[in-house]
């Protein structure tokens, strides 16, 4: 049985060239960056080329470019360095939205504890917030806004540029977890004029384990981890020589790419979404067009998730659901919610994430297999059987 | 694996799937809300559960708990339906996830809520408390 892979906002497949940029530092190049001898040396120019690599892929300097151990790390040290530099002027007020990954939702959650305020900006339909939304939340004591670039479950792409003009303008810091984002979308950091921004080199065919937070000239970002002088003394510990490399080398491809892949991505996507429509009670979840370019998320009434999901595995299909048995939670999906689904319909979310692996032929193969399960699911639902027989009110027309 | 090879058999290829006219006896328990529903539809000639059906809105582990609490009560008599405990089902399956156990409970509890129609639908006298400990779905905190 062929496996077709398309759970890639979850993690990507690492690229030849990812695991070729790898190799030499797990064989030959295995030195200590901080040693002074050869070995070490050639592991601290590595470093040096990775970091360069890097920033020149999101238009940055390289002094503005900090190694982490992924995006989770990345949002968490971006708002503590926020937070910190507000409690120094007696600011005490961040927001957000509710869409966010749980990284920012968490770390929020644990700065309010600490006393901070904070404001979640509710989305609309389709998962946007608005520059304007951003503006009339705005307080005297508003330390940061934290805005995600594009959503990792709906995919729809947020209108950070025009809300970092309001940030700057209202003299407010701004991040922007843009995890689903680098390498996929064309990004710059000057372009959008954020002050930090989060990546992570696993969902770009790079490894996982290995991340990076952009931040401005200027800025100095608090210390998560105490020890070293690695990072210019942001964040200690011996380098990760091997996947720094390797993820440098991977966003290089990746963003190289992005011109040829996008309209890949966009035509397989969209017969995705249009195959998928042809099954009756389903909704797509986020922007028809305005999204990023391999994602596919939608909500079929009468089923869950879960059962959804096991059944394309034995048929190879590798995908994801919002549904509270996958989440291991007992809600389900938080974006999900927030775009207005009712539980009972966001248990039945599928999300399809592409990557330019995959083939228009994969497309046809899912649309079939989907209807399949579904319609099969669906004879088995008595929630299905009560919408059929019009004892309970369908949600999805 | 997140499931037993008896899980995925039996939520592959579930017994017993399916509705009934005229049934005897129909129990519906959990909730739209929380992502699972159980209906089940029992056929009982002289106090023998004759034939059973059943109807799953839910995860892997639901439909699986479902199809093997109707292969444990078919062709029983109803006292030893109503013994049936999620345990026992949880046991059958060689067993299920901590945070998938509620879908055992479901099946233990939809069997007793189709006996209990039984009952009431022939007035039959029983003793409540022993479906006392019934609860429509106390994970969602509803």
């Amino acid at each position: 049985m062929n496996t077709i892979y398309v759970d890639n906002a979850a993690t990507t497949k690492m690229s030849k060239t990812a695991i070729d940029a790898m190799m030499p530092f797990l064989e030959g190049t295995y030195g200590n960056p901080s040693s002074l001898h050869t070995v070490g040396q050639l592991a601290a120019e590595a470093l040096v080329k990775a970091r360069q690599e890097v920033a020149e892929c999101l238009g940055a300097d390289v002094k503005e470019i900090y190694f982490t151990s992924g995006g989770s790390e990345s949002d968490n040290q971006a708002l503590i360095t926020a937070a910190d530099l507000g409690a120094r002027k007696g600011k005490k007020h961040i927001i957000s939205q509710k869409t966010e990954h749980h990284a920012i939702l968490h770390a929020l959650k644990k700065l309010e504890k600490q006393g901070f305020e904070v404001t979640l900006l509710d989305v609309d339909g389709e998962g946007y917030v608005s520059a304007e939304d951003v503006r009339k939340a705005i307080r005297e004591d508003t330390i940061m806004v934290t805005i995600m670039a594009a959503n990792n479950e709906i995919g729809t792409i947020m209108p950070i540029k025009e809300i970092a003009a309001v940030c700057k303008e209202k003299g407010v810091l701004f991040h922007t977890d843009a995890v689903q984002a680098v390498g996929h979308i064309p990004l710059n950091v000057k372009d959008i004029g954020c002050d930090m921004l989060s990546l992570s080199a696993h969902k770009f065919h790079g490894p996982k384990g290995v991340g990076a937070l952009y931040v401005r000239k200027g800025m100095f970002p608090s210390t998560l981890i105490e020890g070293g002088a690695q990072e210019r003394s942001r964040r200690a510990g011996t380098e990760n020589i091997a996947g720094i490399s390797s993820m440098a080398a991977a966003m290089k491809e990746a963003v190289a790419k992005i011109p040829e892949n996008t309209p890949k991505l966009i035509k397989m996507r969209d017969r995705l979404i249009e195959g998928l429509a042809e099954i009756p009670h389903s909704i797509l979840n986020g922007s028809k067009t305005n999204r990023l370019p391999g994602s596919v998320n939608m909500c079929f009434e009468g089923i869950e998730g879960e059962s959804l999901l096991l059944l394309l595995d034995a048929k190879g299909i590798c995908a994801s659901s919002g549904s509270a048995c996958t989440s291991g939670s007992l809600d389900p999906s938080h974006v999900l919610l927030a775009i207005g689904r009712p539980h009972e319909v966001a248990h039945g979310s599928l999300r399809l994430t592409l990557s330019e692996e995959n083939s228009p032929e994969e497309m046809e193969f899912i649309i079939k297999s989907v209807k399949e399960v579904v319609e099969y699911l669906r004879r088995m639902s008595p929630i299905w059987q009560d919408l059929q027989e019009g004892k309970r009110q369908y949600v999805i027309q | 694996m997140l499931y037993s090879e008896k899980v995925m058999d039996h939520f592959t290829n579930p017994r017993n799937v399916g509705t009934m006219d005229n049934a005897d006896g129909v129990g519906e328990v959990g909730n739209a809300k929380c992502g699972d529903i159980m209906k089940i539809f029992l056929k009982i000639e002289d106090d023998v559960i004759t034939d059973v059906k059943f109807s799953t809105f839910g995860c892997g582990s639901a439909i699986a708990s479902s199809s093997m609490a109707t292969e444990m009560i078919k062709g029983k008599p109803i006292s030893q339906a109503l013994e049936l405990t999620n345990k026992a089902v949880v046991e059958a399956l060689d067993g299920l996830p901590a945070h998938k156990l509620h879908c055992s409970v479901l099946a233990e509890e939809a069997v007793k809520a189709a006996v209990k129609d039984y009952y009431d639908k022939n007035g039959i006298e029983y003793d409540p408390e022993q479906f006392a400990q019934m609860h429509d779905c106390e994970h969602c905190g509803e």
